[in-house]
């Protein structure tokens, strides 16, 4: 498996400096988050090859140098596939033309990849005879997916595909965008400035901010630290990864096993033995000392006290041990020191069942 | 309505010229446009503004100085003469040379503006699905600019029907030979013959209109924009 080596530097308008030294998983799909402005799109063009990195900069995937000392190599050659936020599909061809011109022009020495898998999962096989400008937003941003995808790249560089959709647009998209990761064994790099899309699709994380890279890892263990801008944010939330057990069409409602226990969350359309991520927002988490009874709560999980931010503000961030993985939840700092927590506190966490909801899967 | 053979003959001269200028104009003017409009500097400012020059400038100057450098005991008459064996002052080769030079902003002019319009973004993704510089021209540029080659195409031709001052300098009045119609009309007119300057006169007069209704009724049904 190959890894993006990166040693960038890259000066931009103003006084801005994209500075980064680190390697990129060459499998699965990683997040580059940050406000706008930090970074995201410079970072991805240099890797593009639509932008020159300073001399001295490299950048090299797997063995093949795409930028060093001596080497500067053209976007075409480079084997990126790049899904741009607007879209970019060629006027003047229809939806299939579109898809031919990337088909055509396929990778050397790769197969090309499935046209009938890629148009089924991007759902365009009624779009095939439509001119672009026809389309909506949403369909031209998938057809903009499986037009990079069919030019077989070797690694898939997505800048924000999903910033100019709607919610009901980007539900779409990001299912789509899940089957592909599940079916191709494409790495991607995947730019955006929202971290609950991240959530949906990530599995490590890179946080930019002006230019610098201020934390780089796995997904999950990055959105259950404490000492995070994230943890910060008001929309804080740990993931958590569970196995589907069980439907309950009666109440509408499905079952996950995560680490041994039970989280139910609203009917989804997987089947058992399925792997599925699980988005808890740290403001719905709630602490009790012993199991509470008679409560509207439906999910209540046995846990350990981890680790407690302690702070003079109105609220204390906790950080809850489940098996391997962990929950955050923010509490007042008045309830907190109400209930005496000391780190190895035997714990119950209540869960709003609501707060499962923004797992995307649930749109489907 | 009867014409003469010298007229036929300076029909046949005309569109001949026109369309061999034409093509020359289109075969150099694509790569010309194409590079004033990705490049920005001194060297092509310079050059277009020599490409303008024919706009703003008298064609009997451009034909005075083209002559002189035709002139048999010149390197450029010499080179000439010693590669074809006749003399270029006052040849079907000199009127073309001329004619390129006199309608290049014609030309090139219309291609350059369409190519600066052609989204630099759509060329940057056809790169990231491999399509070679060269390649990206003849699949984007192109046929986003398919419309701009009618245009300066039209445009080149009617200019060169039309033109007379470097034809008359550089070409003389050789019957079948150099004498294009605005000439056998200038002809005509010189020797009192208004019948047949009539004729010549309400032909370009009916082909100008002809030809530059068809360019604009197929500029006005093209199916794509590149506005943006």
């Amino acid at each position: 498996m190959s890894t993006l080596k990166l040693a960038l530097l890259c000066r931009g308008d103003d006084d801005f400096t994209l500075s980064l030294d680190t390697a990129l998983s060459g499998s699965g799909v990683t997040g580059i988050f940050g406000s706008s402005g930090s970074g995201k799109t410079t970072l991805l063009n240099c890797i593009a090859g639509l932008r020159r990195a300073e001399v001295g900069s490299s950048i090299v995937w797997g063995e093949n140098v795409w930028q060093d000392e001596s080497t500067f190599m053209p976007t075409w050659q480079r084997q990126t596939g790049v899904v741009f936020q607007d879209g970019r599909l060629f006027p003047h061809l229809n939806v299939q033309q579109n898809l031919r011109y990337a088909a055509d022009r396929c990778r050397s020495g790769k197969t090309a990849a499935a046209w009938d898998k890629v148009v089924l999962w991007l759902q365009l096989q009624p779009l095939l005879a439509r001119l672009p400008e026809t389309l909506s937003a949403g369909q031209r941003q998938r057809v903009a997916i499986a037009r990079a995808l069919l030019s077989n790249p070797a690694l898939l560089l997505l800048d924000e595909p999903m910033a100019n959709l709607d919610h009901a647009a980007r539900a779409e998209c990001i299912t789509c965008l899940q089957q592909v990761r599940r079916e191709m064994n494409i790495p991607m790099i995947y730019v955006s400035h929202d971290i609950e899309e991240l959530a949906q699709l990530a599995d490590d994380l890179l946080i930019l901010e002006n230019g610098r890279i201020i934390e780089h890892g796995s997904f999950l263990d990055i959105s259950s630290r404490l000492n995070t801008t994230l943890a910060h944010a008001t929309n804080a939330a740990a993931i958590t990864t569970g196995t589907v057990v069980e439907h309950d069409s009666h109440y509408g409602l499905s079952r996950l096993n995560v680490e041994g226990q039970s989280i139910w969350i609203n009917l989804i359309a997987a089947t058992t033995g399925q792997q599925r991520r699980i988005r808890i927002p740290a403001r719905d988490v709630s602490i009790c000392c012993e199991r509470p009874n008679a409560t509207s709560i439906l999910n209540i999980l046995s846990v350990t006290l981890a680790e407690i931010e302690e702070s003079s503000g109105p609220h204390v961030l906790l950080r809850l041990q489940l098996g391997d993985q962990f929950l955050l939840a923010r509490l007042t700092r008045k309830s907190a020191e109400a209930l005496n927590l000391t780190r190895g506190d035997a714990l119950f966490a209540q869960i709003k069942s609501a707060a499962l909801l923004s797992d995307l899967d649930t749109n489907v | 309505m009867f014409l003469s053979a010298q007229e036929w003959a300076a029909i046949q001269l005309t569109l001949m010229l026109a369309t061999v200028t034409t093509t020359i104009l289109i075969a150099i003017g694509t790569p010309l446009a194409w590079w004033l409009a990705n490049r920005r500097n001194n060297l092509t400012a310079l050059i277009e503004a020599l490409v303008a020059l024919p706009l703003i400038l008298p064609p009997t100057v451009l034909g005075f100085y083209l002559l002189i450098i035709f002139a048999p005991q010149t390197p450029i008459g010499q080179f000439w003469e010693s590669l074809t064996g006749t003399q270029l002052a006052f040849s079907f080769s000199a009127l073309v040379i001329g004619s390129v030079l006199y309608s290049l902003p014609f030309v090139v002019q219309p291609l350059q503006q369409a190519f600066q319009r052609v989204p630099q973004t759509l060329l940057s993704a056809a790169a990231t699905l491999g399509a070679t510089p060269l390649d990206r021209f003849r699949t984007i540029v192109l046929p986003l600019s398919a419309r701009s080659f009618v245009t300066a195409a039209a445009l080149g031709f009617a200019h060169t029907v039309g033109e007379f001052g470097v034809v008359l300098m550089i070409g003389g009045n050789i019957p079948g030979e150099t004498q294009v119609l605005s000439i056998a009309l200038f002809d005509a007119v010189e020797s009192l013959q208004f019948d047949q300057a009539h004729r010549l006169a309400v032909g370009l007069v009916v082909f100008s209109i002809v030809l530059l209704f068809l360019l604009y009724r197929s500029n006005r049904s093209n199916p794509w924009r590149v506005d943006t």
